[in-house]
């Protein structure tokens, strides 16, 4: 809804834009202050800003930012941060938790072997690169946790880890200070990353989350600072931050798909931020059009260009066929080198006497499989099983025959889009074969079987080949066309429903008849593997999926792949509510009581103070924004930590949520660790309101009383985070369920 | 005011244009609704509730909340309906008890009332009559309204009470500032809104965007600086009662309505616990009438995991072993099987045991068991003592097998002892409590929790469900706690009499009454929780094939002829309405953008209205039709059709913008009028062209049919002759 305030708001900014202009060259930092809290629609300070920003000449902007940093506070937060980090950082010398995954993802980044993540590969290539670095050769397996490193060098890979999960604090420290203006909020928010064990652990090991923080963290700073410069646009300093911006976005992003909460908070913030300077009519258009083309391409078109870059170095890096195979279709597993569909030539459409594999076109689709076994009384008829197979086998051969003549001289005659074929499983000599009984598991769907002996069956083994977006007399392309099976005398359509079939099918998926004949990668099948001696072969070379191709192939697998990690039904879940109030943490390491026990569980003192203080928060914004709303007077401190609350900690809030609400949404398993970017957030968000709430104090008290209250405040919030943290620490050597890293 | 004139005048003012569109709204939707007479469609679904209701029987349905049903029923009611109907075939002809007439005539009724509902609501907004005649006549003419307004569903209910509250709201905010009369209408928006949530949860989207808009206005009325601070607070207090409090007021008096109307037993009792059952009349409390309220030592009990899934069971043992080696080759303990049974069975009796005493009888008086106690249980037909080892469960080889102890001198020692930890206790000395009570038995050698895994065993095990000891129990888990269900107290000392006891059903009368609110918070929390199987459907299709129309349903075919009725939207209109849905983002863009620079091309009371009216159409449109995109269930095209109203009133508002302030010159308005007649005539068209598809009469042929498959997609059904 557009209205009145916005109109009375554009007044004022025509003002306030006015002297923002001439006030450039602000020098001290006292009256820098001064300005970032002007520097929003006020009218009354202008006057005072005109007054003094005069005075002015020299003073560049790079000296102003450092004088801006008090740096001895600075200092302290990243001494103490990376001591915290680094304290026995090599213990527990064994797999801990998911560095089973990630370690073993840098191993194949070291030897080359294509391996299938539901992540983006930014994080475990920069993992790779450390333990490169540093002398690790790739040869550890990582088969499960609580396996010993022995003489593996993986201290570099933890290392690295906890390199940037030690940046976190000060970078915390800096956002909260650009936000707030106030030392002491910047101190309380790091103080709160320093010492919360949660974070500790979590830096601790190999593990993408403290390169994701890293990231996340880097890109709200860089655009925090980008919001400083906004009164000296395309000065070197502002290009630098959205430069910045737009790499660490392309860097949240590349380690994990939780990244683009960060790209929409960004984004928010970018939107307004033109909304802003659109609504300044001393902009002309073309000035505003470089704002918007400068922000485009430092956030849209760089991150993007830097995305799809790390996926290519991705796809040159991994060329050797590995675990992560199956997953993707043929064409995409033609390129790597000691896969079967390497290099290889085949016949390039299909023809009658052909000897074909069919595979699925569902993501990680089996291919059609039958073997010597039936299915049992009582599932349908006792005829032999058909199923869809993960892994190559030769079960899955199949003959591709022409119902009515047998003979098979002269040359080959191609199988068109409409045909009616038969399919013989090569090793058994039975036909593929649907009837009007109930599928074993899909009890709509009709039961698929091998039937007939030596080839010779009956009516029921007739199948309609169809080419989807074909026309009558089209042929079929190997690997490239997908094609439909459609019985004959039913009318289904051949299906493969993913179900996995019971002990009595060797847990390979079912295969059915589906009478919908809507058209889904589930009825959708290609010819993989084609023998067909008269036919000439030709080179797959052609087949070579581009490299956008690939991109969009690995990215619609990694969603799959994300989405498919459903709960199972007596896992224990982590419900999104149990996060912020640490309710129950994750066992990283010791299943014993004498093994070394690792547990992650955030500093409850911590945690229960920001959920405290986003309550507080919501408090007081409200309050502010009403008493704004309601037109009161308020004298200058207290305006500028109004705005303080309702920009920086709105945006900080905002972050929050965004971080954190989505996960309601998710269907996929979720861990106790995804809450940790929020809690990133929470913290700086506590930063900003308590060190506001203690400021105000004198609404309640006497000037005197609430500059001790301020004080007091300050020391007994510390000293609790601290005595949290002493006493967790000494609980792990005991049986206490909540350990710390610090034993 | 100046007191009150005599004589009291009455002034009657009859809008002729709404009391026609009215008129042809009631004889589009009910003209004839009693053809066919057979079930059409998902009144197969809705019939068996409306059945369900008429015999005072308890169900749950999780695909919305009752008042839906409610009213359905209450069609029924007015029919007499007894409720004898099987509900099992979409085209079954209805007996002659089934007042077809009344049970459609709810929706029929609904359905019509948004013809002229569209008109007041344009009026409302600040347009014309023209307009506003131009949306009731497009309402009245999209023939998927019609079809689905004709038979018994709940979608016309929905689209009538979403456009009565965005209607009783805007009627509010637009009325005069002194009048009191207007209060009444912000009520009525509130009501509005509890009862289209109270009949399908999507409601609840609709509901949202009211109150933001509330919430927009009200910020507003916080800001006027002229109000003393007392007027603003009464004037939020007020809203806030008004569109949160008696909204979740009225949803909680829907439910109150349901478990009052409901009280006797039924099928869907097993998915409830078992202290809800007990509150129904029949079932469960017919078989627990009476059982003491305490277990004791020697207590007599069959015991139910609260966990329903798959299946709602009871511990269970037989006289039947785990085999030696099971087809894995692992090695079992080969003692007696326990499993969990998904039926009543004598097989589901325990007896509790003091370990520390022989006796198997309460005593006088009896010692009740508490939470803490370490107790044995033994199995009331085969005197086997449930008990866990550090042996592999059959199919869940992560935990521990559960058996009945048998001895087979193999060095596997008994460990059958448990501690009774009751988790919804009040205080650490609670006292186990018949169905009231929820226990995990811990076993005190292992700290196993006895737990079902949700497996289901082999031939070997009968296919019951496995049950096992699970070490690595973590928090709350409803599979691993039970409850006492069936219960009295052992009198006999012999074991022959014990199995006559057993045998023999249990006696005594207790009623055990929950209160309204944790019946409500139950029934509700099953309703949110209990999933269907994910079914594909003939007839299912995606949110993106209903922007274009690219579907149908087909509701009913005549069983010898070619007569069938099909869910299919008028395709003109919906062009018609993707156009200005369209036309209007490209419109509101440009002025934001515009108005942003400065540049004013329309005058801002006619801004505002764009803007007004954009929200309630194009934001209606989008909250009822975006959240499918994130829905995982089987969609209908149905489920578009309260999107597809709301899009549908965004036609007007464009022309009448179009026509006021983009066209210049009288000729040019000229010829646009003649557009809009043109398009009104290819609406009708389109309308007369489908009716035998929409009103299933009269019958075509084959042909006919197939000229009428506009669309490759449509699937029409022809008869074979």
């Amino acid at each position: 809804m557009e209205d009145s305030s916005v109109e009375a708001t554009y007044t004022q900014r025509h003002s306030c834009s006015n002297v923002t202009v001439r006030s450039r060259r602000t020098c001290t930092k006292e009256k820098d202050r001064e300005k970032q809290r002007a520097a929003v629609p006020e009218g009354h300070r202008v006057p005072l800003l005109s007054h003094t920003n005069t005075q002015d000449v020299n003073g560049t902007p790079v000296k102003r930012q450092s004088n801006n940093v008090p740096l001895c506070p600075l200092l302290c937060v990243a001494a103490l941060s990376f001591c915290t980090r680094f304290f026995r950082l090599t213990q527990p010398p064994h797999v801990c938790w998911d560095e089973t995954h990630f370690g073993k993802m840098g191993s194949y980044y070291i030897n080359r072997t294509f391996f299938f993540d539901v992540h983006p590969p930014l994080g475990k290539m920069l993992i790779g690169l450390a333990g490169y670095l540093t002398g690790y050769d790739g040869t550890f397996p990582f088969i499960k946790p609580g396996d010993k490193y022995e003489h593996h060098n993986y201290w570099g890979m933890r290392g690295f880890c906890a390199v940037l999960g030690s940046c976190l604090p000060p970078f915390a420290f800096l956002v909260v200070l650009d936000l707030s203006h106030s030392t002491s909020a910047a101190l309380i928010a790091a103080s709160l990353l320093i010492f919360d064990t949660g974070c500790i652990t979590l830096s601790q090991y190999i593990l993408l989350d403290p390169i994701l923080m890293f990231f996340i963290m880097g890109a709200v700073l860089s655009m925090v600072k980008f919001n400083q410069q906004r009164f000296r646009p395309f000065s070197w300093s502002w290009c630098l931050w959205l430069l910045l911006t737009g790499v660490n976005l392309s860097g949240s992003l590349g380690v994990k798909f939780v990244g683009l909460f960060v790209i929409i908070l960004v984004g928010i913030n970018t939107a307004w931020d033109l909304w802003r300077l659109l609504g300044n009519l001393h902009l002309s258009l073309v000035d505003f059009a470089k704002h918007l083309i400068a922000r485009i391409f430092g956030l849209i078109i760089l991150p993007l260009f830097l995305y799809t870059t790390i996926f290519a170095v991705h796809f040159i890096v991994l060329n050797r066929s590995g675990p992560g195979d199956g997953f993707f279709s043929s064409a995409f597993q033609s390129r790597l080198i000691g896969n079967n569909l390497h290099n290889a030539t085949m016949p390039e459409y299909l023809a009658y006497g052909s000897i074909i594999t069919v595979k699925n076109l569902r993501i990680a689709g089996g291919y059609l499989h039958s073997h010597w076994h039936l299915y049992p009384e009582g599932v349908g008829a006792h005829q032999q099983q058909v199923t869809a197979y993960m892994h190559k086998d030769y079960n899955n051969l199949w003959l591709v025959k022409r119902p009515d003549s047998d003979d098979d001289t002269g040359t080959p005659e191609l199988v068109r889009h409409g045909d009616i074929i038969q399919l013989e499983h090569k090793e058994t000599t039975r036909n593929l074969h649907s009837h009007l009984h109930e599928a074993p598991l899909t009890k709509k769907h009709l039961q698929v079987t091998g039937y007939g002996i030596n080839g010779t069956g009956d009516t029921n083994d007739l199948w309609k080949v169809e080419v989807c977006g074909g026309k009558k007399g089209d042929p079929v392309k190997v690997l490239r066309s997908k094609v439909r099976f459609l019985h004959r005398t039913t009318g289904c359509v051949l299906y493969s429903s993913g179900k996995t079939l019971p002990k009595w099918g060797w847990e390979q998926a079912e295969v059915t008849c589906s009478p919908y004949l809507k058209e889904t990668p589930n009825s959708q099948w290609n010819i993989e593997d084609h023998i067909n001696p008269k036919m000439p072969n030709i080179s797959l070379h052609v087949l070579k999926p581009s490299f956008l191709e690939i991109l969009l192939e690995s990215h619609i697998v990694m969603i799959r792949g994300n989405s498919g990690l459903k709960p199972k039904d007596n896992e224990v879940n982590s419900k999104p509510w149990h996060w912020p109030i640490n309710y129950q943490g994750l066992r990283f390491s010791g299943v014993n009581e004498t093994e070394y026990r690792v547990y992650l569980l955030g500093n409850p003192v911590i945690w229960w103070l920001n959920l405290f203080s986003l309550a507080l928060f919501l408090v007081m914004v409200s309050v502010c924004s009403i008493a704004l709303q309601r037109g009161a007077k308020l004298e200058g401190a207290k305006r500028a930590h109004c705005q303080v609350l309702m920009e920086g900690g709105g945006m900080l809030c905002l972050g929050w949520l965004l971080h954190y609400l989505p996960f309601y949404a998710m269907g996929r398993i979720l861990y106790y660790h995804h809450y940790f970017p929020a809690m990133l957030f929470s913290s700086m968000l506590t930063g900003i309101t308590l060190d506001t709430l203690l400021q105000n104090a004198d609404l309640l008290f006497n000037p005197a009383v609430s500059k001790y209250i301020l004080r007091g405040g300050q020391t007994v919030l510390l000293g609790g985070i601290l005595y949290r943290e002493l006493y967790l620490s000494p609980c792990a050597a005991s049986t206490c369920s909540a350990l710390s890293p610090m034993a | 005011m100046q007191g009150v004139k005599l004589p009291v005048s009455v002034k009657c003012e009859i809008n002729v244009l709404l009391v026609l569109v009215t008129a042809l709204g009631f004889f589009t939707r009910l003209y004839g609704i009693q053809f066919p007479k057979s079930v059409v469609f998902d009144e197969v679904y809705y019939g068996q509730f409306v059945s369900l209701y008429m015999r005072r029987v308890f169900f749950i349905d999780e695909s919305g909340p009752p008042f839906g049903h409610m009213l359905l029923a209450l069609g029924g009611y007015f029919g007499d309906f007894d409720g004898n109907f099987i509900w099992n075939r979409i085209g079954a002809e209805y007996t002659s008890n089934v007042p077809v007439w009344t049970l459609r005539l709810i929706p029929a009724l609904a359905g019509s009332l948004c013809v002229p509902l569209g008109y007041l609501l344009m009026v409302e907004l600040g347009y014309s009559h023209y307009s506003a005649l131009g949306a009731s006549l497009l309402l009245l003419m999209e023939n998927s309204l019609v079809v689905q307004s004709r038979f018994m569903l709940l979608e016309s209910v929905l689209i009538f009470f979403l456009l009565l509250a965005v209607l009783s709201y805007l009627r509010f905010y637009n009325a005069s500032k002194s009048s009191l009369f207007r209060w009444l209408w912000l009520f009525l928006a509130g009501a509005g809104c509890a009862f289209a949530v109270g009949v399908k949860y999507m409601g609840l989207f609709t509901y949202l965007l009211l109150l933001s808009l509330a919430a927009v206005h009200t910020w507003h009325i916080i800001g006027e600086k002229t109000l003393s601070n007392g007027k603003v607070v009464v004037q939020v207090v007020v809203r806030f009662l008004a569109l949160v409090v008696l909204p979740v007021m009225l949803y909680l008096g829907f439910f109150y309505i349901h478990l009052t109307l409901l009280y006797r037993s039924g099928p869907h009792d097993q998915m409830m616990s078992s202290a809800f059952q007990a509150s129904l009349e029949g079932g469960l409390a017919r078989i627990t009438q009476g059982q003491p309220l305490e277990v004791a030592y020697g207590s007599q009990v069959t015991l139910r995991s609260a966990s329903s899934k798959p299946l709602p069971c009871w511990l269970h043992s037989h006289k039947a072993n785990y085999p030696i080696r099971y087809e894995n080759g692992r090695g079992s303990s080969h003692q007696q099987q326990v499993t969990c049974y998904p039926f009543k069975d004598v097989n589901n009796w325990w007896i509790i045991k003091d370990p520390g005493r022989q006796s198997l009888v309460v005593s006088r008086p009896p010692r009740a068991v508490r939470h803490g106690d370490i107790i044995q249980l033994l199995h009331g037909m085969t005197s086997r003592f449930l008990n866990t080892h550090d042996v592999a469960a059959p199919m869940s080889p992560h935990s521990q097998e559960v058996s009945g102890y048998i001895d087979f001198n193999v060095s596997m020692p008994v460990q059958n002892l448990w501690k009774v930890d009751i988790t919804n206790r009040e205080s650490d000395r609670d006292v186990w409590k018949t169905i009231l009570s929820e226990v995990r038995l811990i076993h005190v050698n292992t700290s196993a929790v006895l737990k079902l895994s949700g497996v289901s065993l082999p031939d070997w095990g009968f296919r019951q469900l496995e049950v096992v000891g699970d070490k690595i129990y973590k928090g709350y888990q409803q599979s691993g706690v039970w409850n006492v269900e069936e219960h009295r107290y052992g009198t006999s000392h012999e074991q022959k009499e014990r199995e006559l006891e057993l045998k023999s059903p249990t006696h005594d009368d207790i009623s055990r009454n929950l209160t309204f609110m944790a019946k409500f918070i139950e029934l509700q929390w099953k309703m949110l929780t209990v999933k269907n199987e994910e079914s594909e459907h003939k007839y299912s299709s995606l949110p993106l094939e209903w922007i274009t129309m690219d579907t149908n349903i087909a509701y009913w075919l005549h069983p010898s002829s070619n007569a069938q009725i099909h869910l299919m939207g008028n395709i003109v209109i919906c062009t018609l309405a993707n156009v200005a849905l369209f036309v209007y983002v490209l419109l509101f863009l440009t002025y934001l953008i515009r108005r942003r620079r400065k540049i004013e091309d329309i005058p801002e009371a006619c801004w505002k209205q764009l803007v007004l009216a954009g929200v309630v159409c194009s934001g209606g449109w989008a909250v009822n039709y975006l959240p499918f995109f994130l829905m995982e269930k089987t969609l209908f095209l149905y489920h578009y059709l309260p999107a597809l109203t709301f899009q549908i009133l965004q036609i007007p508002v464009v022309v009448e913008h179009l026509y006021t302030h983009m066209l210049r010159s009288s000729s040019q308005q000229k010829a646009f009028g003649g557009v809009i007649l043109a398009a009104l005539c290819s609406v009708y068209l389109c309308y007369r062209t489908f009716s035998p598809l929409t009103y299933g009469q009269p019958e075509l042929t084959a042909e006919q049919l197939a000229k009428m498959r506009w669309r490759e997609s449509w699937d029409i059904l022809f008869r074979k002759r």
